[in-house]
Parts: C-alpha cells; structure tokens; sequence
C-alpha cells in the first residue's frame, strides 16, 4: 500500500494504479470520458484533469490527466484546486460547443455519462454562439441506432469495437473536428458484442434500437436482477420493465462472469416475453369446447394426477426450482430429463470430468488470464459468444505481462498498444470450418471430430504417456500435436475448451486427457465446457434417464401421463420418435411459455411465467449457481412460475382439494437437503426473509413516474402494489435506498451517476469484485485427487462414408437458440438454410455455390441451397443448427446428398 | 372606546366599497394568464404535437399523476401514444410545466373541473391537447434539436452548419 494525498488528505491506497480510478475507489466525483475499466486509459479527452504537486512545499503544481498518471507512494495530488476544476469545466464546454439540443428525445438521456460529468462539473450556460457542427447517420442494422451529432469523439466505440472486441466494420473517419465515428458504409454492424456500444458510448450517438421502439427512460423502470437465458454462461443482466412489458436488458457487472459486456444475442434476445405467441390461459384440450375456467382445470387436473401414473421430462432451460419441483411431483424414479440420449450422454461425460476434482472449471474472468488455449470442436463465437470474448481478451493481453516488466502499467492501453504490435499470445483451434477467433490462431485445424479427438488424444499422449495414444495417426498430426503439447506444457495458465456443440464424446473425453495431463497436484488445468443450454449443467447435475428412457418406460406401461415441462421435445429429436412417445400417453401435460410443436400436442396446457416474470436459480456451463429474479408482475394472471404449478399439482396428487391449497415455500433449500451436491446453491443469492433495516429493496428507482396514473384508465383508485412473497425484492419504490447485497441488486446508480457508470460506486475496487464479493456460488468444490486417471475411447480417423456425408450442427449467434429467435431483430439476423460442403465435394456432386441440393436426413428430405466452404474436410455437410427451418434432427446424423431432377 | 368606535365607523364605511366577491358562475372569474389551472397539451406553430415524450414532466410531477408512453412517426418524429394526468391527483403545482423542455405542458387559468365521478378526473391526451401554441407562440423544438424527424434535414436548422462531408480532409 501507498500513502498519497489529495487535497492536504492522506490516503492509503494500491500502487501501480492510475490516479483517476484511484479517486474514483476513494469516491471523489472526478469526471470522465475515455477511460474504461475494461479498456484502460488513452488520455484523449482530457477531461479527468487534477493538479499534481511535486511535494507538500509546491504551491504551483501542474494539472495532469489522471487517467494517465501512475499512483506513487507520497505523491501529492489537488482534485479540488480552482485550476483543475475550471479547466474541467472548460474541457465540457467545449465539447458542448456542438452538442445537439436532443436530451429530449436522446434514448441515453437519464442515463447519460455526458448529462452527469456535465453537471458534475457545474456548466450550465451555453456561451458559445456560433453554428454547431452536424453529421448525417447511418443504417447499423435492427440493433443500434446511430445519431452521430451526439459524439464528444472519446474513441471509446472504436477502442471497443475494434481493439476489444475484434470487430473489423467501424471505424473512425475523417480528421481533426470533423471526425465521424460509424462505417464504411450504411449496413449492419457485424460484431457479436454491438449491443455494447450503446453503453460504452457516453453519450447518446450508439443506443439500442429495440428499446427506441417501446422507449422507457431508465428511472421508469421497474428492475431487478436477472440471468441471460440464452447460452450456458449465464451473463448477468439487469432486465427492465414498463406497463407490463419487458423493455430492455443491460448487463449487469460481475468480475467473474461476464464483466461490463454481454452479447448480442443476450441483449436483445429479450422480446420472447412480449411476444404474441405466448401462450395466454390454461387449455383442456380433451374438453370440448376449450375450457379455461380454474376451478375446471383444477378438478381435471386433480382427477389425471390422483389417478394416473404420472412421468415428467424436465428442461435444460427451466430453473433448478421448477425442475425440482416436478421431480417432487412425479417421484425421482418417474423423473426423465428432456433431452436426447447423445445430449445426456455428452453432459454425464463433462460432469464426470469436472466432478472428478482432475481439472479446473475457469469463470470467464480465468479465461481472461489464460496465456495459452486449445479449443477442441467449438465456435464460441456463436454457441458461447462471451467467452469468444473472454479468449480473445486473453490472446490479447498474453504479451501485457512482458510490458510490466518494462513498467508499462496494466491500464495503460496506448502504451501497451504500442508495445505489443502483433505479439499475442497462442491460440490453437480444431474445429471443421472456419471461425471468427481463427485470425488469432497461431494454428487451424479444420478437420472432422473423429480426427480432431485423435489430434487431442496424441496431445494427451505426449504430455503424459499414461494417456492413451491414438494408432496410425499421420506424421503432420503427430508433429502438430507435439507443437501444441509442448506450448501449452510451457505455459503459466494454459487453458483447454471443449464443448458439446457438435455432440460428439470423444472430443470431450481427448479434452478430458489433455487437462488431466497438464495439471499438476498443486495446478489443476483449466478445462472450459460449453453446454447446449441456460441449465444444461444444473439439469445434468440433477441425475436421470434420458428421453430415450422415458419413451422405454412408457411403452413398458410404467406411466401413462406426461408432464412436459418448459421443452420443445421435438426440437432435438426425430418427430417419430416423439409423436411415437406421446401415443403411449393418455394425457399429456405441458407447460410452456410459448406455443410450439409439443405445446400443439398437448391435452392439458399451462401458461408459465418467463424468466422475467418468475425467480430461479440456474447452473451455467462452468457450475456457479445463480439466482434471478421476477422482474415484474405479470398483468396475465396465468402467467405463474412453473414451479408454483408444479406444486399445486403435487398436492392435487396428495388429495389435497383446490380451496386448500398451500404455497410452496422454500423449493430450493430442500432441494439442497435432498441433492448434496447442489448444495450452496441455497446461497447463491439472500432468501425471501432478507432485509435491510426492515426494509426490502426496491425494484424501481426513487425517479420511478406515473405510479398514480398508469393504471388510472382502469380505476381512479390505484390498487395495491403486488407484494413479492418470494424474495427481498419489492416492486415498487419504496425500501432501503443504500447500497443493496450485490445478487440482490436491480439497477446500478449513485447520486450524481445516473448511467451504467455507477457501477463504480458498487465495487470494492474500481474494476475490480462488487462489494461484498460477486453474487453466484460454485458448486463444484475443490477436491484433492492424487492419482490421474485417463480415458480410452479413441475413435478411428474419419473416412467418408460412400454416398454419405457426416453432417455437422453449425451454430449460429442469432437463430440457433430457441427462445431469442422472437426477436424480430434477432430472426432478421438469423442465415437462411444453407448446406455447407467442400469444394471437392461440390464439384463431385457438380453443384456451385447457392445451388440446390437434396438433403436426405434421418426421415425428411430437405432442398437446400450450397454453400461451398474451403476449409471443410471431404465427406462432411455442415447445416445451420437449430434454426426454426431445420429442427427435429436427432445428433449425430448421416445424410444423403443428392442432386434434384 | 374610541377604538370600538373606530371599528364601527371603518365597517359602516366598508358598505359603500367596491364589492370583492363576484357572483360565480353567473360572473366569470378573470385569472391571470400565468394562473396554474388545467393542464393543456400544445401545438407548435406548425400545428404539430409539441410534446416529445421526453417523460420529464412525470418525473418531475411530486404526486406521479402523469402517465404516457412515447412512439415515433415513419419520420422519426416522437410523440406520445398516450398520455393521461389523474386529476384527482394533482396539486396544480406547475412542476410539470418547469420540467417540459418544448412548452407542451402548460397550465392554464381554468379551474372549472369540478366532476361528480372521480374517473372522470382521469384526463387523456383527447382531452388536453388543444390547437394552439397555448403561453409561448413560435417555439418548435425540432426546429432547434439535432435529430431529423422529417421538420428539417441534418444541418437545416438555424444554428446548424450544414453536413460534414466525411471524405475530406480539408479544414
Ligand atoms: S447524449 Fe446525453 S447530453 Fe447529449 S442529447 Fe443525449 S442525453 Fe442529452
Ligand atoms: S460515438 Fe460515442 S463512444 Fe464513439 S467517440 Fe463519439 S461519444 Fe465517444
Ligand atoms: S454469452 Fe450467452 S449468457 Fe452471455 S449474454 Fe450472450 S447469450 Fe447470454
Ligand atoms: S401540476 Fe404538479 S402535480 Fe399536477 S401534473 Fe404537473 S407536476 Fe404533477
Ligand atoms: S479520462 Fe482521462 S483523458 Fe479521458
């Protein structure tokens, strides 16, 4: 620790930080624009300026940039002195001398860097009279809006989109006061993490395009703390709603998880809950005409559930709650996880392997650190686009290390720039096409799994031969495997992904190998999997047969009614498999919050509460529970958490009668005393009883408006705010206005920070872990192992099939994923079917790019237009995965392919 | 005693005074303009909605009784798609006019909203928005804002310079 003083104070602060973050963890209210807690500093818009002396004796001092100045022990610094101030104040003036008279219809406005450093430095009069300085905008596409006029030119974007996020479409243009930040042209903004530039920009030039269509300032919101449902990793975001509508999802600061950034797909994926497929009320459909009285549904439900034996398929992408619940409902022995038996396969195998205690499952912020990664069979870009992110940054930041040395402080992004030009540290990738985190690889592989898996066995192999090897493996095989072992050997934190995005064990297994190899008893290596979806993990860890075997029982007459919960069965099997399931069924019982082909199916449908109308807690990819929280009260009565049904069913099935119905209390406390090994989940976040000097925490900022006439069309007379028995949130504006627990808190803001920045009131260090520690809780302990065990299950190298063609799921960002396709920014993004095969099968099959070939798959045949891909290997056929056009495929699958007549 | 006097003569006196009281309602009451009464919605000169759907005004309202939601034309132009004050809310305390940054809010010297049925205090934007510019002729905030919602084209304001043209680099 170093002692500094500012404004004749002493200070004990961390030396080797710059002096502006500093104050800011200090809590001074020093203004800002260009440097970013993630970005570092470049000190361009001289803004943060302070006066430093050269010791206690000079009175003069000179004003620096702190974002620029290190921290030294006994240095003495002015942030109050009228020099500094007035200098800062000047800084603002100038920039407003072109800034728009737009705050009124300004989507950043209420949430804008540029309003708080403005009024924090106190101009508030408009001295300069001449004309301001205008821009035309430009198209970005169905997710950001452009409104250039509004630029300070911080460079922020570009640092952001280019640098940190490897985006390549925006650019800076033109010269000194004319400088324009946008595209070459009008078009869409290609980059995974677009969405973050509405909240890296200060100002309102890059805002969110699906928000400006229902827009909400961000004091009218009613918020709370929620978890992306889009992918595995589950990013934490903020989720806001507006006159029963979900509004607009930010992300929400944790240093382990996804930092300040979340992806595209989780930020705008939202609009599922708006959409008008919901499913509205209950249906009996077996009742003619379609009944949706409760009382009804309650009677009928009472008579299937006492009567007949009940099975349940639960989902990967409900909350352990729900899952629980309908395990309680239907008894562990008749509980089935909704998944096909390849997927069950791939999740019991990744659990085995980090269960076993012989790795190390990293958080997104390890894989940050890593110095050296392998990725085995993953496109993270479009199945786990935040850690694409996450390598990417750690590809980057490899050489930082080498800097320090050199005393080139970590946060000094111009620097640091200058100092690594295209050093970087090294990334390998196997994967059978191209992808976007190729451009850093020191290697490519496109090769087939089967080939890619022996590729990782040899690897294996040679960092420990009690690892199995694979036989015949070819002489450029062998000598890249002994490349890739002997960096990654000498590495200080290497890292190995795997995944199951193309359902295929081996690969998990080789990866398996390679992290077992590698570590050692005191350093475990890191070994990152990705899984299909939000609760895949929680759901695995949650023991139980696969669909397959629910279909065995039920054709053995072990049950005769099905309860659905929260899954498409027909998305990730053959539809005979499932239409062959539910004839053995009398009733069939799903509940679903929108209507797809199972819900078609079903006798007895439930609408269930979404994710931004019910709690929960998941399990993401790297096993840290966390919880999320309803956002708000759902004006649908029917819309219930799928939990509170459940347990309303059960008691139906214990003859308890309808009038005498319980609630549920604590679903996952005794879901923690019944599964140990969930056990910590419970705290993941304050339960229901929490509160802070007897208060609850609101949900809505103390700005929230309209509270006595949003509802006033309906009746004069407000009604009483709903009352959230589940947990220490409140939904209104009312509670305790201090700083909440982090899980616990739903917006960021501190007096004088009205936009995201505040976060930095929240941390214990600027940039560094929320205060009071990070909300989430690993579940996987650390277990002391001292022997290595290894796995044997090397596949032959991949020969084509005559005729036949190994198909590949290709995942995308924007259309694979089942719920954020709602979106129509989202399906405007989604590709249009495609069939990807090598050139040197194209041109046996004698087709070009974009003509149509016949695809015989499993039972259907498909027409679909080529898309010649280079880099893929010989006998295999790449198709997007899990697009709305190209469901119902039972994984891994052979296809025909055929020219059409 | 003088002084009991005093007050009788000065009340004797008073009968011959110009009466204060006026015979309401058969006699209108005359207000001054900047009275704060009902709250009208404005127009601008151009016989446009005046109000943005910024939301300041139902922020700054103390009682929370302004409610609306805002949209935007094909032009970009914003506008409320609703916008209701409970009446039976509001204090009257022109905060919401203060807070409005394109004088649509404004109140005005009317006071004659007496109702029997406290829903019908409930006002909507039928019923505040009038055809005129209301306090303050001649203001039209597009006129003056950077954005272009179809009043003027990107640097065709008054205080504007016209489009950087991105391809030079001239001064
Ligand atoms: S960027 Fe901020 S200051 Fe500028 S118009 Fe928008 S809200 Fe106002
Ligand atoms: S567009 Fe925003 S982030 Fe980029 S330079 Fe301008 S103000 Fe800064
Ligand atoms: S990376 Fe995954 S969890 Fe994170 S925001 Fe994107 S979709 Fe959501
Ligand atoms: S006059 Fe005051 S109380 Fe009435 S609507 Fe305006 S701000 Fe609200
Ligand atoms: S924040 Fe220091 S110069 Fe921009």
């Amino acid at each position: 620790m170093a002692i500094i003083y500012i404004d004749h104070k002493a200070y004990e602060v961390t030396p080797g930080k710059n002096v502006l973050e500093t104050c800011l963890t200090l809590g001074f209210n020093l203004p800002y624009f260009c440097w970013h807690p993630a970005m570092g500093s470049v000190g361009a818009c001289r803004q943060c300026a302070v006066k430093l002396f050269k010791d206690e004796e000079d009175t003069k001092g000179r004003i620096v940039m702190s974002c620029m100045e290190m921290v030294k022990e006994g240095m003495f610094l002015s942030v109050e002195d009228p020099a500094a101030k007035a200098f800062r104040a000047q800084v603002i003036e100038w920039l407003m001398t072109n800034h728009p008279h737009d705050c009124a219809v300004c989507d950043e406005g209420g949430a804008c860097h540029l309003q708080d450093m403005t009024v924090m430095t106190g101009h508030t009069y408009r001295r300069f009279q001449y004309q301001k300085r205008s821009y035309k905008n430009q198209y970005l596409g169905p997710f950001i809006h452009h409104e250039m006029n509004r630029c300070i030119q911080c460079y922020r974007c570009v640092r952001f989109y280019k640098d940190y996020a490897g985006g390549k479409d925006l650019d800076v243009f033109a010269a000194h006061n004319h400088v324009y930040f946008g595209r070459a042209e009008d078009g869409i903004l290609e980059n995974e993490f677009s969405g973050n530039l509405a909240e890296v920009c200060p100002t309102g030039v890059f805002t969110d395009k699906t928000l400006k269509a229902h827009y909400t300032r961000k004091w009218d919101m009613t918020m709370a703390p929620s978890i992306c449902q889009h992918c595995s990793l589950g990013c934490n975001i903020i989720a806001g709603e507006r006159y029963g509508e979900l509004r607009q999802i930010t992300s929400r600061f944790n240093a382990e998880v996804n930092g300040y950034f979340i992806c595209d797909r989780g930020r705008f994926g939202y609009e599922f809950v708006n959409s008008k497929n919901r499913i509205q009320q209950p249906l009996i459909r077996t009742k003619v005409p379609d009944t949706n009285d409760k009382q009804n549904l309650y009677q009928h439900l009472k008579k299937i559930l006492s009567t007949h034996k009940v099975m349940g398929i639960a989902s990967p992408r409900a909350s352990l709650e729900a899952n629980f619940a309908l395990r309680q409902l239907v008894g562990s022995t008749n509980f089935y996880h909704g998944i096909s038996e390849t997927e069950a396969r791939l999740m019991r195998s990744i659990l085995q392997t980090l269960g076993s205690g012989q790795v190390q499952s990293p958080s997104l912020k390890e894989i940050e650190a890593a110095d050296a990664i392998l990725i085995l069979g993953e496109d993270l870009h479009n199945s786990a686009p935040m850690m694409a992110l996450a390598v990417r940054q750690a590809i980057r930041k490899a050489p930082f290390e080498a800097a320090q040395q050199i005393g080139i402080p970590s946060w000094h992004d111009a620097a640091l720039l200058g100092f690594t030009q295209d050093k970087k540290g090294t990334l390998f990738i196997a994967y059978p096409t191209k992808t976007k985190l190729d451009e850093l690889a020191a290697n490519t592989m496109h090769r087939a799994p089967d080939d890619i898996a022996r590729i990782g066995y040899a690897i294996a192999n040679m960092l420990n031969p009690l690892s199995p090897s694979p036989e015949d493996i070819g002489q450029d095989d062998l000598k890249l495997a002994k490349r890739i072992a002997g960096i990654i050997k000498q590495a200080e934190r290497p890292l190995i992904i795997c995944g199951t995005s193309l359902c295929h064990e081996a690969l998990i297994k080789a990866a398996t190998n390679i992290a077992v190899a590698l570590g050692t008893k005191e350093k475990k290596a890191g070994l990152s999997f990705v899984v299909p979806e939000c609760n895949s993990m929680g759901l695995a860890m949650m023991e139980a047969p696969s669909l397959m075997q629910a279909a065995e029982a039920l054709k053995k007459g072990e049950a005769d009614t099905l309860i659905v919960l929260e899954n498409d069965l027909y998305r990730g099997t053959q539809k005979k498999d499932i239409d062959d399931l539910f004839s053995y069924c009398k009733e069939l019982i799903v509940l679903d919050h929108l209507h797809n082909e199972t819900t078609g199916k079903a006798s007895v449908l439930i609408p269930v509460a979404t994710f931004a109308e019910a709690e929960g807690t998941m399990v993401n990819n790297e096993g840290r529970a966390q919880r999320f929280f309803q956002v708000f009260d759902p004006k649908n009565e029917n819309f219930r958490e799928s939990w509170r049904w459940l347990d309303e069913f059960k008691q139906f099935k214990n003859g308890v009668n309808p009038e005498d119905l319980a609630a549920p209390g604590n679903l996952i406390t005794t879901l923690v005393a019944l599964m140990p090994q969930f056990k910590g989940a419970e705290t993941a976040a304050p339960d229901a009883g929490f509160r802070i000097n007897g208060q609850k925490i609101p949900r809505e900022p103390h700005r929230y408006s309209g509270r006595t006439a949003m509802l006033a069309n309906i009746n004069v007379s407000e009604p009483k705010p709903s009352e959230d028995q589940n947990s220490a949130l409140s939904f209104t504006m009312e509670g305790y206005r201090g700083m909440p627990p982090a899980p616990l808190t739903p917006f960021f803001w501190a007096p004088g920070w009205n936009s995201g920045q505040s976060v930095n009131k929240y941390q214990e260090e600027v940039g560094g872990a929320l205060q009071g520690g990070n909300p989430g809780k690993k579940l996987f302990p650390e277990i002391p192992v001292a022997g290595k065990t290894f796995l044997n299950d090397i596949p032959p190298a991949f020969t084509p099939l005559p005729g036949e063609w190994l198909m590949l799921p290709l995942s995308h960002i924007f259309g694979s994923e089942e719920l954020s396709i709602y979106t129509p920014g989202i399906a405007e993004r989604a590709p249009r079917p495609y069939l990807a095969i090598s050139k040197n099968d194209a041109k046996r099959l004698k087709v070009l790019d974009e003509e149509i070939l016949q695809l015989q798959l499993q039972d259907q045949i498909y027409q679909l237009p080529v898309l010649i891909k280079e880099e893929l290997p010989d006998g295999l056929a790449g198709i997007p995965h899990h697009i709305p056009e190209l469901t119902a495929i039972a994984w891994p699958a052979n296809g025909i392919l055929t020219k059409p007549k | 005693m003088i002084s009991l006097l005093r007050t009788i003569r000065l009340t004797f006196l008073h009968m011959f005074r110009k009466r204060e009281t006026i015979p309401y309602p058969e006699e209108k009451v005359s207000l001054h303009p900047r009275w704060r009464g009902r709250i009208v919605l404005t127009r601008d000169p151009d016989m446009g909605e005046r109000c943005v759907g910024c939301y300041l005004c139902a922020a700054a309202c103390p009682v929370d009784c302004i409610s609306l939601q805002a949209t935007e034309d094909e032009n970009g132009r914003r506008y409320p798609e609703f916008f209701r004050i409970n009446f039976s809310r509001c204090i009257f305390c022109g905060y919401c006019e203060e807070a409005c940054p394109t004088y649509a809010i404004q109140l005005i010297p009317d006071f004659e909203m007496g109702e029997y049925n406290r829903q019908d205090l409930v006002y909507e934007k039928e019923d505040l928005l009038i055809n005129s510019q209301g306090k303050y002729p001649g203001y039209n905030y597009y006129k003056v804002a950077g954005i272009d919602a179809g009043i003027k084209g990107k640097g065709e304001g008054d205080n504007e310079e016209p489009p950087i043209d991105i391809h030079s680099l001239l001064p």
